[in-house]
């Protein structure tokens, strides 16, 4: 009996010839290889499938880890629903919302950065997009830091310093305890983003990306949506619900 | 790769789509509907989300196995909430404790 060709095995690349882009690495075996793929895959698009479904598994363990912090938001609102109100009215509804903006034109130039990479655009123009991304993710925590110093200034942060001058002092302080876990894990993420952009945006300018390889920019992508996912939930939820308070209550 | 490219239209249908919605958001939290507004703030959240997740994170033309590991996060994150309420809301010794 004959033996059995690699190709009926693994029929992937005889059907399905990647494009081959940049140097060819030959006499590995009979097909051409893209010089970005790696061994364990057959081809180009099941390194990308891979890449993208390992992303949403690390995605959905965020989701629980920032999931774990809107069931304590959940809770504690639920038992201080006034304190809760009390608390929010204080945070400034208009920075709140320009930083929203902020992050929505961010994911925007996000986007944009991978369908460059993806239609093979100039690593210029790449690069272009990626550092407006990383412009205005530094404009968010540029925001941020102004918003912090002015609790810190106001004794707004939870601990031995603490002062309300409100009616429920106890339940406001639980809900600051609540926007600096909350927001600061989500700034925290912010960071941990720029510090991946720096990354590819280094790889961009050296033309590492095209059409055929575009792989790190979309799962950094999908990363930096995530976080701004978490924004467009966090911003009413701490800033919107205090706009009434007082208002016959 | 055949990933899918989507057209500019779309992302930018889809930037002016979150953007309205968080002018409607911050407009509907500056009138009263009392215990509604929630429902109002977290519905026009929802859908903004779903945009990013469709569109800009482009799960409308990804396979169906990123579909299901996707909405799972979703769903666990729903349990989670929904047993955690569940045992609170049934016992009544919590509500308005601290107000």
């Amino acid at each position: 009996m004959p033996s059995q060709s690699h190709s009926e095995h693994f029929p992937g690349p005889i059907h399905n010839p990647p494009v081959i882009k940049g140097e060819v690495h030959k006499g590995h075996g009979p097909h051409a290889h893209h010089p970005k793929l790696q061994h364990h895959f057959d081809d180009m698009d099941q390194q990308l499938e891979a890449s993208t479904l390992g992303m949403w598994v690390f995605l959905v363990t965020e989701i629980m880890f920032f999931g774990g912090l809107f069931m304590a938001y959940l809770m504690y609102r639920w038992a201080n629903p006034t304190a809760f109100q009390e608390a929010s009215a204080h945070l400034d509804k208009f920075w709140g919302a320009v930083n929203t903006i902020v992050l929505i034109v961010s994911s925007l130039t996000m986007a944009m950065a991978v369908r460059s990479a993806q239609t093979s655009a100039k690593p210029k123009t790449q690069v272009m997009w990626l550092v407006a991304t990383m412009f205005f993710g530094t404009v968010f925590l540029g925001v941020k830091v102004v918003e912090y110093t002015d609790k810190f200034t106001h004794n707004l942060v939870p601990g031995p310093n603490f002062v309300w001058t409100g009616q429920y002092p106890a339940g406001a302080e639980i809900f600051y305890s609540l926007y600096f876990c909350m927001t600061g894990l989500h700034a925290l993420h912010m960071i941990i983003g720029l510090g991946m952009m720096t990354v590819i945006t280094v790889m961009a300018r050296r033309g590492t990306f095209d059409g055929s390889y575009y792989t790190p920019v979309e799962v950094s992508g999908l990363y930096w949506h995530f976080v701004d996912i978490v924004w467009i939930f966090l911003f009413p939820l701490l800033y919107l619900i205090g706009a009434h308070y007082g208002a016959g209550h | 790769m055949s990933g899918h490219i989507a057209s500019t239209r779309i992302y930018y249908w889809v930037f002016a789509a979150l953007i309205i919605g968080t002018v409607l958001t911050y407009l509907a939290a500056l009138v009263d509907f009392g215990a509604f507004n929630n429902v109002v703030m977290l519905a026009i959240a929802l859908v903004k989300a779903s945009l990013v997740i469709l569109f800009f994170m482009g799960v409308r033309w990804s396979s169906r196995l990123t579909w299901v590991v996707a909405a799972s996060g979703f769903v666990w994150l729903l349990i989670l909430f929904g047993i955690t309420m569940s045992d609170y809301l049934s016992r009544g010794w919590m509500v308005g404790s601290l107000r």
